[in-house]
């Protein structure tokens, strides 16, 4: 287990060495600067400004003083606020982006996995039509469509719910049902998928035949041998998750780091994109680690093999 | 087979097997099991699969009965459906009686009956690997049919769990009981099964194929087993086989299954020696013998079975059966008694005024 | 399906007839009453998609100045207007035009990527599988990094470096996001194929035509890929629905297609901040997402029940 973690720790490395390394080649590959506003700049300032920055630097030099500094955790001066560096902007919206990816994540796994149980459970039966039916909308229906259903249905039709900002438990609900929606649907077809075929298997006909009784057999034989592989796909469906929550903080007007994210898209401020961009990218390499680490703790097989 | 497998017995397991079995294995009936006109049918899309049909046969107390035939002809069925366990969807007990130690299994509410099972009845599957569960370790899958029915202390639970692992012979079993079911190997895990099965000492083991998936050097060693421990502990087996060796090294008497029905029955030797049905010859004469000469093929039983739907009523093997004659085909033949006592046969050319003396 | 007719002489008996495994899928897929009504949706969006702005009753980026003074100023709302049928935004311009306009990107970019898909993945799941070894363990690296990336990261780093480009702002940035979107999508079909040889490289049959002398390239060709095909329709037809919702992401951040071209995600975006005031402008193309998305989803998980029944219900 020990030789297990370690070597997948070992992997995030380089895993984060080629995100930078892509990021920034990408950043700097093509033409077109910070410096291109509304209002041309002189060649002069340019050049002052590429001095100051460190722009003309040879590229691997860049490249190497930024990774320097963010191993340091220092992602460098911002482009489009003079007086502020990335980090200060950034360690405003943090806590709230992480607020809003763990409730949405309780929410998707608390709702999703026994939804899906339920589901399996009353297979063929009305349970299971209700809740295939919500899944299957779920599924279709994007982070910010549903974002769009729920602030016309709830907000501006019932006004139970504002629709913009980030001040107290009213302002969290719609935006966490919005980002979790699909990721309910998502698991609970799984988690539905996985217990049907779990019922099948001889291992419960087993426990039948040794009388057990039949709570103990759904939930000590069926429900535990059925999130296993339910837990494999916990981490594309996280990745999912970081990446659309941006488009939510967009939506919801939400102060979090994917506003800024946005916004340095659009004015090109490079440090900027690339540390929310290795940020994010860090945060679901580093969610799916903890899935493979959970999924061996979980599976006797793999963890005495 | 007579040799002599070292399993001891401290004095106090002795003396406790033995009250135990004067105070549970006292008969209160004549068989402990009497299936009567059992039925079990699959609805399925094409149609109903009448996979048992209309099977009876008595099951006396410690005795060793065998249930033999090819794959398909609904052994496993019945044995599933003898406790039932057979999965509904889309299969369905339809008719029919079983009288176990006095009581109709099929009457008893599902509570009644999960009462029963793991408890009266044991049950060893055929493939060990997928008959445990991966996630438990074995000391628990098998001390969890004696919590459940033993209502023992987990301590006292889990010290009856070491005992029983090494009377199948798993050696060093306290150390093994928190180990998982893929840490073992395929032999040893049947053992494990072994034991699932004799954990609450039930009255009647349904082993359902429990060599197949084995080696077959391993086979030997968990018939033996099994021998063994039912004739110690006075359980009845229910052995069900499509391997004709088995069969005649352990059975007190054998049934022979062909389509869904019993086609004779017998006591072993009798089956054996002087079988009364042209598939049981079949069934015989296709056992490579070490006497055959070498370049001979291997001698078969031409054709498949039948597909149990809109089954008519003729015998079902006649049309592979090299003595079929018009009869066979008008009507299905009963099981009628032959010569011997306890012998029976489905076949009009064996019967009385057939055409085969 | 091997025939197999079992039958007592003189007796009917019910036999399976034969049918080949696309005729017993196709009729999977007909009773499937889900899958169907993806399939229509499908076809009306395709319809919509390739036709709608040729039928469309005004040019997605004509500016209807008289209806909105006309109307104080304000836009005009769905269902009150006969020749604004689906109403206008604050500039005038008619909603259902744009919605079809959008439409066609959206198929376009959809099905575009896909073959973009094919055109990567399955070459080189074929080497990976048909070679095996070295070439596999490399290729595999290579998809292990690009699945390690977040997709839509990657999209949107790629959309936002290549932007002011002259690839860029080829067809109003459409050009841009299939290349993006396909880049990253191309991992799945090619594991697929690679691991459906892996297994079948080893079977009896491809050693039979081996033995005949069969070239390798047509083992591939000929016998293998064909067997490969059912979970990479499969595949393709689920990964439509990501492609959608990718490019509309990409338009509703701004950096997918340009304006004046609209793709529903500009079309949401340009909506949002009236959404308490005008709600039709962002309904309508959130409707038609959902839409989109829904009927393809169906449709696939209808032709991976109908290809493999085995798998129904694992999803």
């Amino acid at each position: 287990m020990a030789g297990f973690v370690i070597r997948r720790i070992l992997w995030l490395i380089p895993v984060l060495f080629v995100v930078s390394l892509i990021t920034f080649a990408l950043m700097h590959a093509v033409p077109g600067g910070p410096w291109d506003r509304e209002k041309a700049l002189n060649a002069g300032t340019i050049a002052r400004l590429n001095a100051i920055y460190g722009l003309d630097k040879p590229m691997w030099q860049q490249y190497i003083d930024w990774f320097g500094g963010m191993l340091r955790l220092d992602f460098g001066p911002s482009y489009q606020y003079r007086d502020r560096g990335v980090n200060s902007i950034l360690s405003n919206g943090w806590p709230i982006t992480v607020q809003l990816g763990v409730m949405t994540f309780l929410v998707a796994v608390g709702f999703g996995i026994p939804l899906g149980i339920f589901a399996a459970l009353g297979h063929n039966r009305w349970p299971d039509y209700v809740a295939t039916s919500i899944s299957m909308v779920g599924i279709a229906t994007p982070s910010f469509v549903l974002a769009i259903l729920l602030i016309v249905i709830f907000s501006v039709g019932l006004d139970w719910f504002p629709s913009r900002g980030w001040k107290g438990p009213d302002t969290w609900v719609l935006p966490v049902i919005a980002l979790a929606g699909y990721q309910v649907a998502q698991i609970a077809r799984y988690t539905r998928a996985s217990m049907l075929e779990v019922t099948r298997k001889d291992y419960v006909r087993t426990a039948q035949s040794k009388g057990v009784r039949q709570t103990a057999v759904v939930v000590r034989h069926m429900i535990r041998n059925a999130l296993i592989p339910v837990v494999t796909i916990l981490g594309p469906i996280f990745a999912f998750l970081v990446t659309g929550s941006f488009i939510i903080e967009q939506f919801f007007g939400i102060p979090g780091i994917g506003r800024n994210y946005i916004v340095a898209i659009g004015v090109r401020d490079y440090s900027m994109i690339m540390a929310t961009t290795v940020i994010y990218a860090f945060a679901v390499a580093f969610l799916n680690f903890i899935v493979d680490i959970l999924y061996a703790y979980i599976d006797p097989r793999i963890r005495y093999s | 087979m007579e040799e002599a497998v070292s399993l001891e017995l401290t004095p106090d397991e002795a003396a406790r097997i033995t009250r135990e079995q004067r105070e549970t294995k006292a008969a209160k009936s004549k068989y402990l099991l009497e299936v009567k006109n059992l039925s079990t049918h699959f609805f399925t899309p094409d149609g109903v699969v009448r996979a048992v049909d209309d099977v009876s046969f008595e099951l006396g107390y410690g005795e060793t009965l065998g249930l033999v035939g090819e794959s398909g002809c609904g052994k496993s069925v019945t044995a599933l459906s003898l406790t039932r366990l057979v999965p509904n969807p889309p299969g369905k007990i339809v008719a029919g009686s079983v009288v176990f130690d006095g009581v109709d299994l099929l009457k008893l509410s599902d509570e009644g009956m999960r009462k029963l099972r793991g408890k009266e009845i044991g049950f060893i599957f055929q493939d060990p690997l997928t008959s445990l569960n991966p996630t438990l370790t074995i000391g628990y899958q098998i001390a969890e049919a004696i919590r459940q029915h033993m209502g023992l202390s987990k301590k006292a639970s889990y010290d009856r769990v070491v005992e029983l692992l090494a009377k199948v012979g798993i050696p060093r079993a306290r150390d093994r009981l928190n180990d998982y079911p893929h840490q073992f190997s395929g032999g040893m895990r049947q053992r494990v099964m072994i034991a699932i099965a004799l954990s609450c000492d039930p009255k009647l083991i349904l082993a359902d194929e429990p060599t197949t998936a084995l080696d077959v050097t391993i086979q030997a060693q968990i018939l033996e087993l099994i021998s063994v421990l039912s004739d110690e502990f006075g359980t009845a087996v229910l052995m069900i086989t499509h391997d004709l060796g088995i069969a005649a090294g352990m059975c007190d008497r054998v049934n022979v299954m062909y389509a869904g029905r019993i086609v004779e029955t017998g006591s072993v030797d009798v089956i054996f020696e002087r079988p009364r049905m042209p598939y049981a010859w079949g069934l015989l004469d296709s056992l490579p013998r070490l006497d055959d000469v070498r370049s001979d093929r291997l001698r078969t039983i031409e054709g498949l079975p039948p597909l149990l739907i809109n089954v008519p009523d003729a015998c079902r093997f006649n049309p592979r059966c090299a003595y079929a004659r018009d009869a066979c085909r008008d009507h299905e033949p009963e099981l009628t008694p032959r010569e011997e006592p306890g012998h029976y046969a489905r076949c009009w050319a064996t019967d009385k005024g057939g055409w085969i003396p | 399906m091997a025939t197999q007719t079992r039958s007592l002489p003189g007796v009917a008996t019910t036999a399976r007839r034969s049918e080949g495994v696309w005729r017993d899928a196709f009729g999977r897929l007909r009773k499937n009453k889900l899958a169907l009504l993806g399939a229509f949706g499908v076809l009306l969006l395709l319809f919509a998609g390739i036709f709608g702005p040729m039928l469309a009753p005004w040019p997605y980026q004509a500016q209807d100045l008289e209806a909105i003074t006309a109307n104080g100023s304000e836009p005009i709302p769905p269902f009150q207007d006969m020749s604004h049928p689906l109403g206008t935004d604050q500039l005038g311009r008619d909603i259902l035009s744009r919605l079809l306009d959008g439409a066609q990107v959206s198929m376009t970019v959809a099905f575009v990527v896909q073959l973009v898909v094919l055109f990567i993945g399955v070459p080189l799941g074929a080497i990976a599988g048909w070679l095996g070894g070295r070439t596999d363990t490399y290729l595999m690296r290579i998809t292990d990094v690009f699945y390690a990336f977040p997709d839509l990261l990657f999209i949107i780093l790629m959309s936002v470096a290549f932007r002011e480009t002259a690839f860029g702002r080829a067809l109003n940035g459409v050009l841009l996001v299939f290349v993006a979107i396909g880049l990253t999508s191309w991992v799945t079909v090619a594991r697929l194929i690679r691991g459906q040889l892996l297994s079948l490289k080893e079977t009896e049959f491809v050693e039979a035509a081996r033995a005949i002398g069969v070239s390798d390239r047509n083992i591939v060709t000929r016998h293998l890929l064909p067997n490969a095909i059912g979970p990479v329709i499969v595949a393709v037809t689920l990964g439509i629905p990501t492609a959608i919702l990718a490019e509309a992401t990409l338009a509703y951040i701004g950096i997918g297609v340009q304006p004046p071209r609209a793709s529903w995600g500009t079309l949401i975006a340009e909506g949002q901040p009236f959404i308490r005031s005008y709600p039709w402008l962002t309904l309508f193309p959130g409707i038609l997402i959902a839409t989109a998305l829904m009927s393809f989803t169906f449709l696939g998980d209808g032709l991976r029940d109908a290809l493999d029944p085995k798998l129904k219900g694992k999803q």
